[in-house]
């Protein structure tokens, strides 16, 4: 499990019907990299993001994560955050952030209790203390704005620390000053819980900005007489040295 | 200014609203006064002091016969049978509702039989219900559960696919189980949307209950009116209705109220 690739893709297809999506994707990703995938829209980088969720299943080819296949459902190893609703509107902040820890412990009550629930109300008290919620740790999300409802989403993530982070546009809705600082949010939770990200966005210098290696995701073949016969791949795979961690929080050139 | 840009203030508004219930009251009893002047035994538009009558008989003496104040007995068969009925069909369309909408080998094995079940008409199997049931309460139950269940049912199951798909896939990346996605994600978001439910259906539970008391009953309000609809009796029928009407307005309050005050959050999101 601690040598070799996280994620390992081969030969990866995916078409709907006559429609082709994703063709020949090949791609390697190791623990610590903060992979940005950027592309023009419909050129089925988010098809991409839901096969690795394990919401949608390849036409042909696998995934591999720790050297596994990957099990054809969601699951525990990869957290996600989606662009809207990722936190639920029926709980409050803490209990949006408390839910992960009572659904790993407690399968049939599906609730903490005790002095247990305590250690975890105190968990995730940190962790909202951590990216600047704990204030409003009583409300409900509808009350918060649309960053603060990110970074809850976050924190409601990583509490259970999954290895791999997925972000789907995460900072699509969010206005420009909010959005550097959630970028500064997301780039020392990545260094300091050596987490491996994976962000779709459609802004290339967001992507510049925050990845360590930038893939872009493009159609090469075109039949203009059946646009949908061939799928995207990716075109670019281009490392970001500035970006990249050398182990004491500092960034360094590789190359 | 135009039209569309002037608004009544509250007291306005208020007094706007009361102006049609109280010409509605005017035109009443002018009708009434003209009746009662030709013909003093005109039954079709009571005078005040005739409603006065019957309401203080209906309401506040007890029946010779049994011994009841009629009115009191026959509002609460009503509502027992009422909240029965709506009752068994809130579970049902809370327990179909989730699993139809949640999981889709149930939802293939039994959503298109409720569909089918909705499209019967209630009224068209109420002989089938007295046949099998009798002619006591079962079947006054049974015919409201028939009437309202499947809309409630078709109803939640659609409220449980509107959840956004994020919220189900975000669960499983926690970790979570069917039986746990169930318990900490969808029942409680459906259940503000349950009570939604049924308070809009509370409307066609009365018009069954009120078609099954008329049929075959001793006791109820829907039983009262068609009783002394043979005597012709206004007098007792329009206070009735106003009741019934009263008690139908009372329930929809109830139930948004108790909506607001169980889910803070419902609403807001929405």
């Amino acid at each position: 499990m601690t040598s070799g690739a996280l994620i390992r893709v081969s030969q990866l297809w995916k078409s709907y019907a006559d429609t082709a999506v994703l063709e020949r994707i090949n791609l390697t990703v190791e623990r610590n990299e903060f992979v940005t995938v950027v592309g023009a829209s419909g050129c089925g980088k988010t098809t991409f993001f839901k096969l690795l969720l394990g919401e949608e299943q390849p036409t042909r080819g696998t995934i591999f994560v720790g050297g596994e296949p990957l099990s054809p459902e969601p699951g525990k190893d990869r957290g996600v955050v989606f662009q809207r609703y990722s936190v639920f509107p029926h709980l409050t902040v803490l209990e949006n952030v408390l839910l992960g820890l009572e659904l790993r412990r407690s399968k049939f009550l599906c609730r903490s209790l005790g002095r247990r629930r305590r250690e975890e109300v105190e968990q995730c008290e940190e962790m909202l203390d951590r990216v600047g919620l704990l204030p409003s740790a009583k409300a409900y999300p509808d009350a918060l704005s649309g960053g603060m409802q990110q970074r809850l989403a976050l924190s409601q993530t990583l509490i259970t620390g999954p290895e791999i982070l997925l972000l789907d546009e995460p900072f699509g809705a969010l206005d420009p000053g909010i959005r550097s600082d959630m970028h500064e949010l997301v780039r020392e939770l990545y260094r300091e819980l050596k987490l491996t990200v994976l962000m779709i966005t459609h802004d290339l210098s967001e992507g510049f900005r925050l990845g360590t290696r930038l893939l872009v995701f493009d159609k090469v073949r075109v039949d203009p007489q059946a646009p949908e016969a061939y799928g995207a791949t990716i075109t670019y795979d281009v490392p970001v040295t500035r970006n990249r961690n050398n182990g004491n929080g500092q960034a360094e050139s590789v190359l | 200014m135009r039209l569309i840009n002037l608004r009544p203030s509250r007291g306005a508004a208020l007094i706007v609203a009361a102006l049609p219930f109280a010409a509605l009251v005017v035109v009443y009893l002018v009708f009434s006064d003209l009746r009662l002047e030709a013909n003093p035994n005109d039954k079709l538009l009571p005078s005040v002091e005739s409603f006065a009558d019957a309401i203080h008989r209906m309401a506040f003496k007890p029946s010779v016969r049994t011994g009841d104040i009629l009115l009191w007995a026959d509002t609460g068969a009503s509502l027992q049978r009422l909240f029965i009925g709506i009752g068994v069909s809130a579970l049902a369309g809370f327990t179909f509702g989730i699993l139809n909408g949640l999981i889709p080998w149930f939802s293939a094995t039994w959503s298109p039989l409720v569909r089918v079940i909705s499209m019967i008409p209630p009224m068209a199997v109420l002989p089938i219900l007295f046949i099998t049931f009798g002619l006591g309460e079962l079947a006054k139950v049974v015919l409201i559960v028939f009437g309202t269940a499947p809309f409630i049912m078709r109803d939640l199951e659609q409220r449980v696919r509107e959840l956004p798909r994020e919220q189900i896939v975000k669960a499983q990346t926690l970790d979570a189980n069917t039986w746990q996605i169930v318990v900490r994600v969808v029942a409680p978001q459906v259940l503000p949307r349950l009570i939604d439910a049924v308070r809009l259906s509370l409307g066609a539970a009365w018009l069954f209950l009120i078609a099954a008391e008329a049929i075959a009953s001793t006791e109820g309000l829907g039983y009262r009116i068609f009783l002394v609809r043979r005597y012709l009796a206004m007098d007792v029928i329009l206070p009735y209705v106003a009741w019934i009407t009263l008690l139908a307005f009372l329930l929809d309050v109830g139930f948004r109220r108790l909506n607001a005050f169980l889910f803070p959050w419902y609403g807001t999101s929405r």
